[in-house]
């Protein structure tokens, strides 16, 4: 039993770090909740049985786009030195959007019946399945995603550098 | 074995955050991580499915190629922020704002 006590544990700071970004007001404090909530979303996978996913959840996140964004953060800062505070607008609207898209997934999920989940076992290792699966069945588009990293990250080369002036 | 519910709760909710965070913050950047939420609650739901399916992974396997697109998206979108910082030297989305009118 205290095992779904630490899922709740981590969902719970999914959760709240999550609403953190909402309320925070700097930048650079908004990128580091949004990693801590992408580490609890990684812990849930384990819960989940889904070993692979939060491995490549947290060396893609923490590895790659944290760097990123903190650059990003780093070469869009105003005034070198000062913290980039942003400012709300939209402040009413935006809530009741998202209260009103919360309200309906909440009341769709809680009247949907759903089926119980398979009691998986120990034993059970999912990453092997995964292996097996992207070099068999899911080939095509393991390829083809690839091809899609490649080409974003060249055209994002592209775009950044200040030395084309012909964007 | 326990139900699935609080982690599609869980999933709802990053979900409405994400579009209150893409609503209200005034910087692109903000805007960004509220999309990077937005997926990751997308990618919470089909963890979470795949369990109701037995020996499939099918659910997992979309997670993945999510987690791929979402790198992209990011890469892309900063670049794009940092070159539209350049020509108009403002990260707030609502002040670039020439093809209005």
């Amino acid at each position: 039993m205290s095992s779904a006590w630490l899922l709740y544990c981590f969902e719970a700071i999914a959760a709240l770090s999550a609403l953190g970004i909402l309320f925070v007001r700097n930048v650079f404090y908004g990128a580091l909740l949004l990693i801590c909530c992408l580490l609890a979303i990684a812990a849930v996978f384990v819960f989940n049985h889904a070993e692979f996913v939060a491995v490549t959840q947290i060396l893609v996140y923490a590895g790659g786009v944290l760097v990123l964004i903190v650059f990003g953060i780093m070469l869009s800062a105003r005034h070198g030195g000062k913290p980039l505070v942003v400012s709300h607008n939209y402040l009413i609207s935006g809530v009741l959007l998202s209260l009103s898209i919360l309200g309906i997934l909440i009341y769709a999920i809680s009247k949907t019946v759903w089926p119980s989940p398979t009691a998986l076992t120990t034993q059970e290792i999912n990453i092997e399945k995964v292996g097996v699966h992207i070099m068999s069945d899911y080939l095509l588009p393991f390829e083809i995603a690839g091809v899609l990293l490649l080409v974003a990250l060249i055209g994002a080369i592209a775009m950044a550098s200040s030395k084309s002036k012909s964007v | 074995m326990q139900n699935l519910d609080h982690m599609l709760y869980l999933g709802a909710f990053l979900f409405a955050v994400g579009i209150a965070v893409i609503v209200v913050k005034r910087n692109a950047i903000m805007v960004l991580l509220g999309l990077e939420l937005l997926l990751n609650a997308s990618n919470v739901n089909l963890v979470v499915f795949n369990r109701i399916h037995a020996g499939r992974i099918d659910g997992q396997m979309f997670s993945l190629f999510v987690i791929i697109v979402a790198v992209c998206e990011a890469a892309v979108g900063l670049a794009i922020v940092l070159r539209v910082y350049q020509y108009y030297k403002t990260s707030v989305p609502d002040e670039v704002s020439e093809l209005k009118d």
